[in-house]
């Protein structure tokens, strides 16, 4: 009896092992980026594409205040100025492969048509909280500076650092161009606070929380995003977090 | 039509092993990512601790895929296996629909259900005769199986479906179905450890009724 637990025992020990072996892999690693585009995939063939649309909800689902998470503020100087001058002289950058790069004031940005939803916000630790966003579609800032036919991604630039490496994170064209992408710089009615991403964060509404970017600098078009920090495509990417994080 | 002689189906087999293999990561992985918030809530939303119904405990890294916290690694395992087990599971209905097993030998029929069979089976799982009943299975073990396969595992494959963001916005109606994406992510937290009730008193009962037997015969599919 004795000596078929631990047989039991050693066995499991085995398994468990065998499992961070296999983890650890090159291709497992390959196999998840197959199960990520097979998710993806789905996604888009069940809801019909750009089409498919995150749930909206009313003012009475609001959570009772937003959860702030990752970076809380931007540890600079820089920052701390702008703050005080309530990101008055704040800018985001458009470049890559654009036929008009360039960039837009707070006062561009509050000019341009808004969009005002409801969405609830999912983190990938299993949390979920509901806020009111307002901000220009990104599809709009995208159509006015020209896209090339040669990207593939838009990158986010962001002015936090987080464990000594800067924020950044992407997204491909349907996710891009969808209806309720939007840089937003209003929460519930007011100025983004500084917790959730002062003065300027993506809403990026399909998918988790980490890709929703904050303290957002810049917007880049890319064709590929090899070359790009660690090459995953953002900051949780390169350290192992899935790129499509619509799952 | 399945030949005859057989006592499990090939297609029963190989999904056995398959749906095995399945549950069993995607438990363990599934502890691990339980482990980055351990807070459950009822609803669409919930992030603090006043909101929360219930707050399970840690759980260790000998329970867990992989055996260290991480969050990353963790969905990785979840994110490939979720389809594992989700298609073997259509393939394993379509067949077993077709086959006939479903209806012969799963379905209880109606004077199965009488209270007094029900009561007789239970004295009989006591007494651990585990042979008898009229069909292939006694009414337990249809209960059993029906709830695990008809009920339980689409309540985990839906539930799952729901927390992911992409899946949500494609079929909204199904975050509806479970109240909330909160709420789905607490079911899915329940029906999680209702399979591993049944995948332990499955094991039992396999142990107390001839093992070699019993697992010989799920590999080679035995006989009638």
């Amino acid at each position: 009896m004795m000596q078929r637990r631990n047989f039991l025992v050693a066995g499991f020990a085995a398994f468990l092992a065998g499992c961070n072996e296999i983890g650890k892999s090159d291709w497992f690693g390959k196999v998840v980026e197959g199960a990520q585009g097979w998710h993806r995939g789905l996604h888009r063939a069940l809801g019909g594409g750009r089409i498919a649309m995150a749930p909206e909800y009313t003012r009475a689902d609001l959570s009772p205040y937003f959860r702030g998470n990752g970076s809380l503020t931007v540890d600079t100087e820089a920052y701390r100025e702008a703050e005080a001058q309530g990101f008055v002289n704040w800018q985001l950058s458009i470049g890559g492969l654009v036929n008009n790069p360039g960039a837009l004031s707070m006062k561009d940005i509050g000019a341009l048509p808004q969009r005002t939803q409801i969405t609830r916000h999912d983190c990938v630790e299993g949390w979920s909280a509901i806020g009111e966003w307002t901000g220009p579609q990104l599809s709009t800032i995208l159509e006015a500076a020209g896209v090339q036919p040669e990207a593939n991604f838009i990158v986010f630039r962001c002015a936090d650092n987080l464990n000594g490496a800067d924020y950044y994170e992407s997204c491909d064209m349907d996710d891009a161009f969808h209806a309720q992408t939007i840089i937003a710089h209003r929460l519930n009615g007011e100025a983004l606070p500084v917790k959730n991403g002062a003065p300027l964060r993506l809403r990026i509404e399909r998918q988790l929380g980490y890709k929703h970017a904050k303290y957002l600098t810049g917007i880049e078009a890319v064709a590929s995003l090899d070359d790009i920090e660690g090459g995953n495509g953002g900051y949780w990417e390169d350290r192992g977090y899935q790129w499509y994080a619509g799952i | 039509m399945e030949k005859r002689g057989k006592r499990h189906a090939l297609s029963t087999r190989i999904w056995h092993w398959i749906n095995a293999i399945s549950v069993i990561i995607l438990f363990m992985s599934g502890l691990n990512i339980s482990n980055a918030h351990r807070r459950l809530y009822w609803g669409d939303s919930g992030f603090a601790p006043e909101q929360a119904w219930l707050e399970v405990p840690r759980f260790p890294g000998w329970a867990t895929i992989p055996d260290y916290y991480s969050l990353a690694a963790a969905r990785d395992w979840h994110v490939v296996f979720a389809l594992v087990f989700g298609f073997s599971l259509l393939a394993f209905m379509i067949l077993a629909f077709a086959n006939g097993h479903m209806k012969r030998d799963i379905f209880a029929r109606a004077r199965e259900w009488k209270p007094a069979n029900i009561w007789h089976d239970v004295r009989e799982h006591l007494k651990f005769n585990f042979d008898h009943g009229e069909g292939k299975y006694n009414i337990l073990q249809k209960i059993a199986y029906a709830g695990t396969i008809l009920v339980l595992i689409p309540v985990m494959i839906f539930t799952g479906m729901v927390m992911s963001p992409g899946m949500e916005a494609a079929w909204p109606w199904l975050t509806d179905v479970f109240g909330g994406r909160q709420s789905a992510r607490s079911i899915h937290f329940l029906a999680a450890w209702g399979l591993f009730v049944f995948f332990v008193v499955h094991v039992l009962l396999v142990l107390a009724s001839g093992p070699v037997k019993q697992i010989r015969d799920m590999i080679t599919g035995g006989k009638e």
